[in-house]
């Protein structure tokens, strides 16, 4: 049975994605920070302190189980072991939340450990709400299916992203991750409006919204291109888009992504405070 | 124009490959530098998980070699699975299998004794029993005994001083390890798994047990090896590791 009301769970409060270094300091004194975002594939072993900290975390927070290795847009179909895992973990651990990404990473059995990018087409949209009803009747709930970051662009392309995010989430019932700042590094790099692609989303399927750092390179041409790092803290640009974003949506579980040169505690909560400022300033 | 992920895999891996037909930027004009993002994050990410997953090794390398001979075992061997955390499976055959680190026997099973942790580290958690359950058996009913081991509890056999290359690396004033073979447990009491070296004999006690074996039998097996294989010794190394988690002593 798919639970329709499961993206309302999370708590339209400050998250942070959860790293093993902060655990002393969360289970203190989270400030801050109401909620928790865990990568579904590092808890997938069979015990031991990632599973025992899991578990004690679930007991004070909600926690948000976020996937990056289903390939849920891979040509081929859905690896049936991972699928197998993601349920157990669902069941066990009962999240306020489950999502994963528009994008694939395993080809020929390989996984290549990095979201790359698919066609808009209405070939890759049948495919990919294949894989999602497959993925929701498998863990018997509603996932949230988040925006990529984009370096380039398919010319097979026919339909845009916030429509196309908007029709898989028609056809399926998932609900949408939007991740603002992804929305401005593909803005950036393909030189279109980031408001106006917000303008475009279907902001009443969100059920979370990311924030993260990146970094700036250049293409052949000397043009900016933005990579999505989660290596550093969100920029002032971000920060505005997601006023914009909140202001049109309403309040919305906000999370901040950081897993690359991970911070200390207080660096990363001041990130969820400010996220919490932002909130606040949203009318209810 | 069309391009299939099989396409974009085999430029992603290989540098040499022209970036396919139909992957553009926003102004229809050949992607390029772009499809380099893609290149490097895979290559980037899954050197990153090989220095986390074989510290020693990358510490016994230097950076550089290590990022070398990451960058080509990525390739031979991309994950098989999602499960990062047990990537590398395969690192100590490649070791073993380059010409240019021939000289360094050793490196294969440090690979081994780093998967093993890892390993270790992820197991399912098990109770240990209490010792006194074993003390309380006559000495013929321990002889009858089968021991049912936690799932972290791992051994490895090598001609190499591996358990003493390994804490070289990994502790400091560490004693420098003396050429010597050297097998070893590894118990998890709590979360951290524990390498120790076992005494003669023990490895292949261990083994038989985890065979199926009962204690007596698995004695005989060990004394075989070496009639000098002190069981209470290494019955107290498992008892200390929390690494019996039950008893069978029908029959």
């Amino acid at each position: 049975m798919l639970d329709a009301a499961a993206h309302d769970k999370l708590p339209a409060a400050p998250g942070v994605g959860y790293k093993p270094q902060h655990f002393a300091q969360i289970t203190e004194d989270a400030g801050s920070v109401k909620w928790l975002e865990i990568h579904a594939e590092n808890y997938m072993g069979d015990g031991g302190r990632p599973i025992a900290q899991l578990r004690h975390l679930s007991e004070r927070f909600a926690v948000s189980v976020h996937g990056v290795g289903l390939s849920i847009g891979g040509e081929g179909p859905l690896d049936a072991d991972h699928l197998a895992r993601l349920k157990h973990l669902v069941s066990w651990l009962n999240p306020a939340s489950f999502s994963e990404h528009l994008a694939w990473s395993t080809h020929d059995s390989h996984f290549y450990n990095d979201l790359l990018p698919l066609p808009y087409t209405d070939a890759s949209l049948q495919r990919i709400c294949s894989h999602i009803d497959q993925l929701q009747d498998t863990i018997g709930r509603r996932m949230l299916l988040e925006n990529p970051s984009s370096y380039l662009a398919f010319a097979e392309s026919t339909w845009s992203e916030p429509e196309f995010l908007g029709e898989i989430s028609r056809r399926t019932g998932c609900g949408l991750l939007l991740d603002v700042n992804n929305v401005f590094v593909s803005a950036t790099n393909l030189e279109f409006s980031p408001q106006g692609y917000i303008d475009a989303f279907p902001l009443d399927k969100v059920g979370e919204i990311h924030l993260g750092g990146h970094d700036e390179d250049e293409d052949d041409h000397g043009r900016p291109l933005l990579i999505d790092s989660h290596g550093r803290e969100v920029v002032d640009p971000v920060w505005a888009l997601l006023d914009y974003t909140l202001a049109k949506s309403g309040p919305r579980p906000v999370l901040i992504e950081w897993d690359n040169d991970v911070p200390d505690w207080p660096v990363l909560e001041a990130e969820a405070a400010r996220a919490a400022t932002a909130l606040e300033r949203v009318p209810a | 124009m069309s391009v299939t992920q099989a396409d974009f895999t085999r430029a992603m891996m290989d540098a040499g490959q022209a970036v396919p037909d139909g992957l553009t930027d926003h102004l229809a004009q050949p992607a390029g530098r772009r499809f380099s993002v893609y290149r490097n994050n895979v290559a980037v990410s899954l050197t990153e998980a090989m220095h986390s997953a074989f510290p020693v090794i990358a510490k016994l390398l230097g950076k550089q070699n290590m990022d070398g001979l990451a960058g080509i075992y990525l390739r031979q061997h991309p994950p098989s699975s999602p499960l990062m955390m047990f990537y590398g499976a395969h690192f100590p055959e490649f070791l073993e299998g380059m010409e240019q680190l021939k000289h360094l026997g050793y490196l294969g099973d440090t690979a081994r004794l780093e998967l093993a942790l890892r390993r270790a580290y992820h197991a399912a958690d098990a109770a240990p029993i209490a010792p006194e359950a074993l003390g309380a058996l006559t000495p013929d009913a321990l002889m009858n005994t089968r021991l049912a081991l936690a799932p972290a509890v791992q051994v490895l056999r090598s001609p190499w001083p591996v358990h003493g290359l390994w804490r070289y690396n990994t502790e400091d004033g560490a004693p420098k390890p003396e050429p010597q073979a050297q097998d070893v447990l590894i118990t998890r009491p709590e979360f951290d798994p524990i390498p120790q070296v076992l005494p003669p004999g023990g490895a292949v006690w261990i083994r038989a047990l985890m065979g199926g074996a009962a204690i007596g039998e698995a004695l005989e097996q060990a004394a075989a090896e070496d009639e000098t294989f002190d069981l209470g010794a290494t019955l107290a190394l498992l008892l200390q590791g929390g690494a019996i988690t039950g008893l069978d002593s029908k029959g």
